[in-house]
């Protein structure tokens, strides 16, 4: 955080801003102005100033097999997330299906994606908050076991990625078809030791955050994820709504829609009209019944129960996650047969696929074409972020009047906090994001 | 440079920023992710601009600043002005700030065209034509590469500056690395266009280790000489991809034109074919 803002009158009428500079403890760079007049909240504006990239253009014109490595480079944070919704949309085109082992070790690596987000967001960049830190490492001069543990849970989770994408930001293995290279048997139980340790470290975790002091905070949220008959979701699914929606994912577009806002030169993207939240708390909300029975009770002996309405909560249902994944990878490490080959043969053909698949902060949509050659002729991405957008702001005006008898400073940090609870990654959202272009009104 | 490390030396507890450009924050990640080192990094150096892991943000000026991203709007190329007046030494993390990053290849397209396929109402962004290195800009004293960065490569240099050394990272092929792995040659078994030859080490030869082709992202590997003929010689490397591996001239284009495309030695060869 930056500025704080001020407070100036305006005619008969007394205007004030709160602003945040740069937001810290975020993926990217965004900053807050509020607007408040006559003591009422009159304008939100999450900004970015973040510069757009073009990812959607540049594709235009590469081969299908140079993709992944080009989706990649995105998100640092979720780099497989972005790999994992392009290779399905483009088998989606070729009209290939990858089962059973390379399915397997796709979802164990998205697992290490996961956990690797997750614990950077629970331990270095929301704990913070509920402990009163400036950062992690700020915190580990008081906290050093609680540190030093997530900073554990996430290398653990940064393995299983190094292990079958040859590094953990910006993987290189990922391929349609399935992987360029797969792990043997042995290379795979090598993991199980810290992976057995940091399940428990992540119950321990989920214990230690539903015991933080949460303010009073339910907005009326739609809830958006992927839903599986038979798990918790990762690659695939439908895509269902709270509200009711159920449809494949190749319907996204004719109910999602993408529209600008007056009052922040922003992209979002509705449901019907109306924000929506997608993300861990959607994803456990609307999930919880596919979690393993162990998570399901570490989180009933919490004491909170389902559904967690609360955005705070976040940082609970990402650690609920955590300790998912964690079991997953651990059940998929122990049926893993290897595969005969790591790829399947792939035959280019033209046309066009949609693939979404869970992001560790939600919902992530592609749409390609593809021509004769395997040329990308058209590209769009639906990053979570730009969906979150509306609801982060939504929550901001809601959460505003109980601080705006505080001073700037502290209304400023109070938002900053509402804001963090989303894990935004205002990195992926930018190609989707616009840049300020008139000058906020004073 | 020698100087500015002495410098640091004599200091007790360096300041560091780190600075966020157009980017995807990963390498950023690579500081959160030297896990086991982290906290002690956070003890030798003072840690006083890091916006994406802390709230706190004093002022400059800073003894270390390591930025990430490349220069793609009139406000960063004078923000970058800024942190390097503030800064007693400047490290580019990444392929980004060396070299522009995968983003540069707005350089050879119509950036207005790029706008209007990604932006209903393209008037309203402002983005430069291009996107540079921060080198283009700014006296650098060190450049990290990498798409991402090594985080040992990281450590090493910032514990090189620490002790007053100049830093060296080795600047041979990724062949090398790739021998001493023990790895069987992707190019020759398999016949995929693998970049390693041409490419700076430091990513341990993982692409070739994971049985594909290397794709360039820790850019153009260097020799004391330079010229036609000697390393890297992208030249006859594109040559065997053309005549050897089959590969038409719009394929070799594409090759050299990634992550590091606008690197001199890969930006040269992609014109050269470009004309094909």
């Amino acid at each position: 955080m930056t500025e704080t803002g001020g407070t100036k009158p305006e005619g008969e009428k007394k205007t004030r801003t709160i602003a945040v500079g740069t937001i810290a403890r975020v993926e990217g760079e965004g900053s807050l102005r509020v607007t408040v007049q006559d003591g009422a909240v009159h304008d939100v504006e999450l900004k970015i100033f973040e510069p757009p990239r073009f990812f959607e253009a540049f594709l235009v014109g590469r081969h299908y097999d140079e993709v992944p490595d080009i989706v990649a480079r995105i998100c640092g944070i979720c780099p497989v997330a972005y790999q994992m919704s392009a290779v399905h949309a483009i088998e989606q085109i070729f009209g290939l299906r990858v089962e059973g082992p390379l399915r397997d070790l796709r979802r164990l690596l998205y697992c290490g994606e996961w956990i690797e987000s997750h614990a950077l967001h629970i331990f270095m960049l929301q704990a913070p908050d509920f402990l009163g830190y400036e950062s992690g490492i700020a915190m580990a001069k008081d906290h050093a076991a609680i540190v030093t543990r997530g900073l554990r849970i996430k290398k653990a989770g940064n393995a299983i990625m190094t292990l079958l994408g040859g590094r953990s930001v910006h993987p290189v293995s990922v391929k349609v078809g399935g992987f360029s290279r797969v792990p043997n048997h042995r290379e795979l139980e090598s993991l199980k030791d810290e992976l057995a340790w940091a399940r428990d470290a992540a119950a321990e975790t989920v214990r230690w955050v539903a015991a933080f002091d949460y303010p009073e905070f339910t907005p009326d949220y739609t809830f958006v994820a992927l839903c599986h008959p038979d798990e918790y979701p990762f690659n695939e699914g439908r895509i269902v709504a709270g509200s009711g929606l159920d449809i494949p994912v190749d319907e996204f577009e004719r109910h999602f829609t993408e529209h600008q806002v007056s009052y922040s030169h922003a992209l979002q993207c509705t449901l019907r009209g109306a924000p929506y939240l997608v993300g861990p708390l959607a994803r456990l909300n609307l999930n919880h019944d596919r979690l393993t029975p162990l998570t399901r009770q570490v989180l009933a002996d919490t004491g909170l129960s389902l559904p967690l309405r609360n955005p705070f909560h976040g940082i609970v249902a990402r650690s609920v996650e955590t300790l998912y994944a964690f079991e997953e990878s651990l059940r998929l490490i122990e049926q893993y047969d290897p595969p005969p080959s790591p790829s399947l043969p792939v035959r280019v053909r033209a046309g066009i696929g949609m693939a979404c698949t869970e992001a560790p902060r939600g919902i992530l949509y592609h749409r390609y074409r593809v021509d004769g050659d395997g040329v990308m002729r058209e590209a769009k991405i639906v990053p979570p972020t730009s969906q979150n957008q509306g609801r982060i702001e939504a929550d901001l005006r809601l959460f505003l009047p109980r601080v705006l008898d505080r001073s700037n400073e502290e209304a400023s940090l109070a938002c900053e906090r509402v804001i963090r609870c989303y894990d935004p990654c205002i990195s992926c959202a930018t190609h989707f994001l616009k840049l300020e272009i008139t000058q906020v009104k004073e | 440079m020698n100087q500015a490390a002495i410098q640091l030396k004599q200091t007790s507890r360096p300041k560091l920023g780190v600075f966020k450009f157009a980017s995807c924050d990963g390498c950023q990640l690579s500081v959160l992710n030297l896990e086991d080192d982290l906290l002690a990094l956070g003890q030798a150096l003072d840690i006083a601009y890091f916006p994406e892991a802390s709230s706190r943000m004093e002022a400059g000026p800073y003894d270390i600043a390591l930025v990430e991203g490349s220069i793609t709007t009139e406000e960063d190329a004078h923000r970058i002005r800024s942190v390097r007046e503030q800064a007693k030494v400047v490290v580019t993390i990444g392929a980004c700030a060396t070299t522009g990053g995968i983003q540069a290849l707005r350089n050879w397209a119509d950036v207005e065209s790029f706008k209007q396929v990604v932006y209903p109402s393209p008037e309203y962004i402002q983005s430069l034509r291009t996107s540079t290195p921060i080198s283009e800009h700014v006296h650098v004293e060190f450049e990290l590469w990498g798409c991402p960065i090594d985080k040992g490569q990281l450590l090493r240099v910032i514990t090189d500056l620490l002790a007053g050394v100049q830093p060296r990272l080795p600047a041979d092929s990724v062949c090398l690395e790739c021998k001493r792995r023990g790895n069987v040659c992707v190019l020759v078994a398999k016949g995929v266009p693998c970049l390693g030859p041409v490419t700076r080490s430091g990513c341990g030869a993982i692409c070739p280790s994971m049985g594909r082709d290397c794709y360039g992202c820790f850019g153009p590997m260097e020799r004391a000489r330079t010229g036609p003929g000697l390393p890297p010689n992208t030249a006859s490397l594109a040559k065997q991809f053309h005549g050897g591996l089959q590969l038409i001239p719009v394929e070799v284009v594409r090759r050299f034109r990634g992550i590091n495309g606008y690197a001199a030695p890969f930006k040269q060869e992609s014109e050269r074919w470009g004309q094909k």
